[in-house]
């Protein structure tokens, strides 16, 4: 544990020099896209034959699809450049392995900055949330963990990957064929059930799929125990087959 | 080499440390010791197993065979125990650019558990040692490679290694920064700390190490001081001789007998012998007539040259 707390010293360090930027982006994000899509759409939407989704308005139902979307952006960007460059180009974790440090400590200090950072998103991206009155549950509040947990479902497998590239190709390609399409058509702007069967099929096996579900029914009512157990279940397997990989991986970058 | 008992008061302690990368035998089978207060070399060219060698002793690198004990301890079973009591200056600059020089010293000190007061007085001072004071707050990648090999070293320092592991600690710097790089680590020596280094200039061997082995495809092929190498495996003085470049046909035979032995490179003709100027004299009496001529003492190059029958740097 002590060894884990040294390697998030580390970032905070680093983290020093660029936490300003992270927060103002973390602000605009959810603001551009409330008034874009939510006001924007929204009126559109609220004037056609639909007029609320969930019963709520349209900017109340993409808030929190866009909340989970944002996590996984996030974790995308965290666990894809700054891994491969800790894991190769820097040396930062031979560096770190050179003292009594572990790879336990390495993976433990990535999980952990990781849940910091997305938390960080997660909490400013629901106080906007809140100042766009989009918020209609006492449980409300849950939503940023549920939407950490979504996070940390993607990243963990792409950490997994990261660690052990020399190159960012691969990056690029994930960006275009899972993270895009997964928040077009994840559920963020529309319910997955105007899809065609195999596609929702396929949108149930994702793990935004199930980070909006529950996110969503924390903010706009109407969370069940069941169906929240469902969804934490496929995230959970996602973290777990991830921070194994990743440590699978780490284990054969580093010490050969 | 025949296997010696095993030497508990050794510091490093290896039999037949073998280290495998697949089917490439990057280390194989070799033996040595190094005692506390020692200042101990790896000789040899790119490839011939140094670094993977001092990976092992680094315990970040497990071996694939052999036995290795590290201050009386296995990296296997002790390898952050052992890491807490060492100093590693990697061949390739591990630097954290995205901190500065100051930090690089702080969070790297914090790695080895130090408290923050005694992480900042370090910090002081060991910038103080490499002369780095002015650059405190610089970041790294403005500093020229002399400055980064003595951050380097700077931060392998902080939690007061008792073995100090360098890979090729002035490979790529300029004469100058090089020599500046050897006094940090004479003062050290003179302290007490034990060191090992790996390096392909026999210079560096000579002015540093106390004793060394010479590596080979992956094999000690000799080990002993400095001293007691060039004596055992060369002559007191090398004749160097220049010829021009259609000469060499017209030498044929010529120059047999003059030297105990004649090793002829690409560029030139060597002739180890005890007495330089007389084998000149000799050379003359046949009336072989070179473009130059250099009388030198011997040196580890050519211990090694003996040795292998390559040259160290081509």
């Amino acid at each position: 544990m002590k060894g884990i707390l040294r390697v998030l010293e580390h970032h905070l360090w680093v983290y020093r020099r660029t936490w300003r930027g992270t927060v103002f982006v973390s602000f605009l994000f959810p603001i551009l896209y409330l008034l874009a899509m939510g006001i924007g759409l929204g009126s559109l939407i609220s004037h056609g034959p639909t007029r609320t989704l969930d019963g709520v308005p349209y900017i109340s139902f993409i808030a929190p699809g866009l909340l989970a979307a944002t996590t996984m952006q996030t974790a995308f960007s965290e666990t894809t450049y700054p891994i491969m460059n800790r894991a190769y180009w820097l040396r930062t974790y031979d560096t770190m392995l050179a003292t009594p440090l572990q790879i336990r400590d390495l993976l433990g200090g990535e999980i952990i900055w990781l849940i910091f950072r997305l938390t960080q998103v997660a909490a400013i991206f629901f106080l906007v949330m809140v100042a766009f009155r989009t918020v209609h549950s006492p449980l409300a509040p849950l939503s940023i963990l549920a939407a950490t947990f979504t996070g940390l479902a993607f990243g963990m497998p792409v950490m997994a990957y990261a660690a052990g590239q020399r190159r960012d190709t691969g990056f690029s390609v994930i960006g275009r064929f899972i993270v895009t399409p997964l928040f077009v058509l994840g559920g963020t702007f529309f319910p997955i059930d105007r899809l065609p069967i195999a596609a929702q099929d396929v949108a149930w096996l994702t793990p935004l799929y199930h980070g909006i579900a529950l996110s969503r029914d924390l903010t706009v009512g109407g969370a069940s125990a069941p169906a929240s157990l469902i969804h934490l279940a496929v995230l959970a397997a996602y973290v777990l087959i991830g921070v194994g990989a990743a440590h699978l991986t780490l284990r054969r970058t580093l010490s050969q | 080499m025949a296997a010696t008992p095993t030497r508990p008061d050794a510091l490093i302690h290896a039999r037949g440390l073998t280290k495998r990368f697949g089917n490439l035998v990057a280390v194989d089978a070799v033996d040595f010791d190094v005692d506390r207060g020692e200042a101990f070399g790896f000789l040899g060219p790119n490839g011939a197993g140094k670094t993977s060698t001092m990976r092992m002793i680094g315990c970040v690198s497990p071996a694939s065979g052999g036995i290795l004990r590290v201050l009386g301890m296995d990296p296997f079973v002790d390898g952050p125990r052992i890491r807490a009591r060492l100093g590693v200056v990697p061949q390739a600059d591990t630097l954290d650019r995205e901190l500065r020089v100051e930090e690089n010293l702080l969070t790297y000190a914090r790695y080895f558990d130090l408290p923050w007061p005694i992480a900042r007085q370090r910090t002081r001072e060991l910038l103080e040692f490499v002369q780095l004071s002015d650059r405190a707050q610089s970041d790294v990648e403005p500093l020229s490679g002399g400055m980064r090999r003595r951050l380097s070293i700077a931060r392998a320092l902080i939690n007061e290694p008792e073995l100090l592991l360098l890979d090729e600690p002035t490979t790529g710097l300029d004469p100058q920064a090089r020599h500046l790089v050897w006094d940090r680590l004479y003062r050290l020596k003179q302290r007490g700390v034990t060191i090992i280094l790996t390096t392909h200039y026999m210079e560096e061997a000579e002015q540093l190490c106390d004793r060394l082995v010479v590596m080979d495809k992956a094999r000690i092929v000799a080990e002993g001081s400095p001293r007691s190498l060039i004596d055992h495996y060369s002559s007191r003085e090398v004749l160097e001789l220049r010829f021009p470049s259609d000469a060499a046909p017209a030498l044929d035979g010529k120059l047999d007998g003059v030297a105990d032995r004649m090793e002829v490179l690409p560029d030139r003709v060597l002739l180890y012998t005890q007495d330089g100027d007389r084998a000149v004299a000799a050379l003359h009496e046949r009336g072989v007539h070179p473009d130059s001529t250099l009388v030198r003492r011997s040196s580890l190059e050519d211990v090694f040259l003996r040795l292998t029958g390559r040259q160290l740097i081509e």
